[in-house]
Parts: structure tokens; sequence; C-alpha cells
């Protein structure tokens, strides 16, 4: 497999050698991680191999152990807490849950950021939520408490305050999980349909192989801390590596092995 | 052998996990301290914590003032009248109310009402990743968050302290004079002459400054350093109420001695 080189003017976010541990549990264990400008790029991989790290990472929540993570040529790790928030007015995160403020009506919660970091008068706050609502089809809602709202609605009313401050990228925690097949493809459609309309770059964290597939322009598959295969879902579905075809179809046996560790089936069951 | 090695391990980890805590906690309340400013510029989030923080407990405080200040002149009056000092009930009830009754149970009441409910918000926040939110959108969640709950504690206590000490002589009187027959004028002068500005009421005011900033702080901080779970957020609760309780009555003997000790 070749990866075109890219220059770093089109890279929005380079991941350099990174790795992370939590106590003695390696994590991310040197990855490198480059994410194009303009593009969806999706980030999978088996459960609890370090996918929401990567993005706790590229926000500056969390520092790595060693390597670099560097987002619009700013170096995350090492930033200082005023620079670090002035990166993440420009950054944007969907959240699993959506993450909604719940004592704010939905209306206030997509305003909340603009409340936050602008000087707008009223009247402008009010068309811009308006605005951003209406590209997630939630405008009628705006009235109701986060408590009233579906997982799907909760979703698209987060991404709206996502959007809100027109940042240059988004990340998207998991946005398929947990779903119906509607929503699923409405979220599809928003992620994809905001990219190109706005220009912006887009990480998505998730393991829904074919949802991801026909959205994303690249994809990198990472396990045990490390990457597994990157490149376009075209090229990684005819990669001959067998582990990458196992998580791409979903066998329950192949290298990722159906059965823990165990010694000898008949000798345990003969109790010798 | 491994027995006394594995129970001394254990307890050098207790310890260490302790110290960990204690540090983070006060690293916790310096950076809630410095961060207190918000509150001039957005008085409105002050506001609306002192609601739900102070106001909402005033029903809880106010019935329970009532009730102490009865049984207290009940008892009292069962004692001092074997001595014939049952004009000194006015003095014997509110002093007991505003030196110790009244910030101490306030205290204990506002750990149980408000301490909980701040860190079952606060830890719940957490899971929903709330918090986390407003890290990602640059804003701090010690200002927007902490602070405001941090400083409607500190405000809330000494009030809601005043209001039970105020309702608990009124429920003496209730009892003392109303039902007991104690001569109401030796009542209310009793307590005029005896109770002082400085030594009992000021102190007592001190008490419950105290107690408002160190159940505040353990509320918040277990909010914000629970186990993003379910069951991390029960125990965060539970934690705030048992180390309120004994922060408040180790300190009280503590002030209790500063204050009064050596009269």
């Amino acid at each position: 497999m070749t990866i075109p080189q890219k220059t770093a003017a089109d890279l929005l976010v380079e991941m350099k050698n990174v790795s992370f541990s939590h106590g003695s549990r390696v994590i991310l264990d040197g990855i490198d991680i480059d994410i194009p400008r303009g593009k969806v790029t999706t980030i999978m991989g088996p459960s609890g191999t370090g996918k929401t790290t990567a993005l706790r990472l590229i926000t500056g929540q969390l520092k790595p152990d060693t390597g670099s993570v560097i987002v619009d040529s700013q170096e995350v790790s090492t930033l200082p807490r005023q620079p670090l928030f002035d990166l993440r007015k420009r950054m944007g995160m969907m959240f699993q849950t959506g993450a909604l403020f719940s004592d704010l009506s939905v209306y206030e919660n997509v305003a909340f950021p603009l409340r936050e970091h602008t000087v707008l008068p009223e009247s402008m706050i009010r068309d811009i939520v308006i605005m951003k609502l209406q590209a997630v089809g939630l405008r009628g809602a705006r009235d109701l408490m986060p408590a009233e709202l579906s997982g799907g609605m909760s979703r698209r009313v987060a991404l709206a305050r996502t959007i809100a401050l027109d940042p240059m990228m988004i990340m998207y925690d998991e946005p398929f999980t947990g779903q119906d097949p509607i929503t699923v493809g409405v979220i599809m459609q928003l992620i994809r349909k905001l990219n190109d309309s706005l220009g912006l770059t887009s990480i998505i964290v998730s393991h829904d192989v074919a949802e991801v597939s026909s959205i994303s322009d690249r994809l990198y598959i990472i396990s045990g801390g490390k990457v597994e295969a990157c490149g376009s879902p075209r090229e990684l579905e005819e990669s001959d590596s067998e582990w990458v075809q196992q998580f791409l179809h979903g066998r329950p046996d192949g290298p990722a092995k159906f059965h823990y560790p165990a010694n000898d089936y008949a000798e345990d069951l003969l109790n010798l | 052998m491994s027995i006394l090695v594995s129970a001394v391990r254990n307890l050098g980890s207790r310890v260490l996990n302790s110290v960990q805590r204690m540090g983070r906690g006060h690293i916790f309340l310096f950076r809630t301290v410095m961060s207190l400013g918000i509150i001039f510029r957005e008085y409105s989030l002050l506001i609306k914590q002192m609601h739900s923080v102070g106001v909402l407990s005033i029903q809880i405080i106010a019935i329970s003032g009532l009730t102490v200040g009865m049984v207290l002149s009940l008892q009292g009056y069962n004692t001092l009248v074997d001595f014939g000092a049952e004009q000194s009930l006015g003095q014997m009830v509110a002093l007991s109310l505003v030196r110790e009754m009244g910030p101490v149970l306030t205290a204990l009441l506002f750990a149980g009402r408000a301490g909980s409910a701040l860190t079952a918000e606060i830890g719940l926040m957490k899971v929903t990743e709330q918090l986390p939110a407003m890290e990602i959108m640059a804003v701090d969640p010690y200002r927007k968050v902490i602070a405001p709950r941090f400083m409607a504690g500190f405000i809330s206590m000494p009030l809601l302290a005043a209001v039970f000490s105020a309702i608990g002589v009124f429920g003496g009187y209730l009892v003392g004079v109303e039902l007991l027959g104690v001569d109401g004028g030796a009542f209310w002068s009793q307590m005029q002459s005896k109770v002082g500005l400085e030594e009992d009421i000021i102190n007592g005011v001190i008490k419950s400054m105290v107690f408002g900033v160190v159940v505040t702080w353990i509320a918040v901080f277990e909010g914000f350093d629970a186990t993003p779970t379910t069951e991390g957020v029960s125990r965060a609760t539970t934690r705030t109420v048992v180390n309120s309780a004994f922060a408040v009555l180790g300190l009280d003997f503590i002030l209790t001695a500063l204050m009064f000790g050596g009269a």
C-alpha cells in the first residue's frame, strides 16, 4: 500500500509517533495519523483501542507520553492554556451522548458558544442559532429541553452547537452508536454535507464499517495501539491483510481470536 | 508473612490515595478561588445557584430550626426549673442556638440537602460529558460551573444558619412562654442581656462561614472528582455527606475551643 506524501499545508492534524499510557496499560503505541484538510477521515478499530484517546490528544485534553500532535501548525501538547483555548474555539466535537447542557433549552444550547466567545447583539445570535438549527433540521424544536429530545435529535442539536462558531474542523465521537437506521442516515448525510458545504475537516471515530466507508475519504484502522492499515475505503477493501478483512467484514474468528486465551478445551473438560 | 506484607501494602496504598486526593482537593480549591472573578461579571450565574442551593433549602432549615428550638426549650425548662432558674430559659435557648446548634445543624442539613445535590449534579454533568464538552468549547468549567456553586454555598450557609437560629428562638418561645408559662418579659430580657454581639453572634457567623466553605468545597470537589459512572456518582454523593459531617463536627470542636475555650 502506498501513501501519497502530503505537505504540511495539506494536513490539518499530524500525529507523529504518539504514545500514550494509562497507568501501566499502553493505549497508543507510537502511532502516526495524518488528517488532510477538507476531507472526512475516519479512525476505526475494535472497542478499547484508543480511538477516543486519539481525539482527546488532538483537542489537548490529554498529553502524549512521547511524540507530537500538531494541529494547524501548532504543537498541541505544549501549548499554554490560553492559546490552547484559542485553538479549541476553532475545533468542534460531537460527543457520543450529545453532551447538551441539561439546564438549557435547545436554543440556548446552540447560543451558548456564541454568548461565551462573541459580543454579537441578541438579534444576530438569534439569526445564527436559527440558521444552524435549520441546517440540522431542528429549527422547530428550539424551545424544547434536552430531556424532551430523542437520542438522534440530541446529536443533531449537538452538531448545530458545534458548528455555531464555524469551526475549521469537527470531531465526531461514535456518532452512529445506538441509533435507528433513519437517524444513522440523517447523521451520515449531515456529516458529509456540512464538511463539503462549510469547507470543514471532519474526523470520525467509529466502528460502524458500512456507514463510515460510504462517507469517508480516508480510513485508519487502529488495533492494539498501532495503525493496522490506512487508505481510502476502496484501498482497504482490497487489502490483503487478513486482520483488516476480518475487521471490515465482521468475521467472528480470524487473526483476532474468538476465544479468550485458555488451556486446551478437552483437558479442561476432563479436569486434567 | 505474605498476609502481613499485603496488609502493609494495602495500608500504604490507602494512605497514598488519601494524600493524592487531598492534593487534588487543594489544587481544586485554589483554581476555584482563582476563578471567582466571574461572579462579578456574570452575577446571574450566582443568583441561579443561590436559588437552588440556598432558597430551596429554607424549608428544611426552618422546620428543623423550629423543632430544635422547641425541644431545647422543653429540655432546658425541665432542668432549669429544679433550680428555680427557668427565667434564664431564653438565654439558654438563644446561646445554644447561636453558638452551636444553628451553625452545626445547618451545616449538617445543608450537606444532606444541598451538598449531595451539588455533587450529584456536577458528577452527572461529567457522566453526560457536559464538562468535557465545555472544555472543548474553550469554556472553563471552573468559572462556569464550579465557582458560582462554591460562592453560592459560602454565602447561603451563614444566612441559613441565621434563619435556623431565629426560628429556633421562636420555637423556644412558643414552648417556654406560651406552653410552659415562663414569663415572656424575663425570657426576652435575659436573652437580650446575656447574648453578646461579638462573642456569641459574630462567632456563630464565623463558624457557619467556615462550615460553608468546607461543606461546599467537599460537595463540588467530590462531584468534579467523581468517577464518571452511575456507581461513581453514587459513591461521591455518599462521600460528600459523610465527609462533610466529619469535617463539620471536627471543626466545630476546634473552633469552639478557640472561641470559647479560654473563657
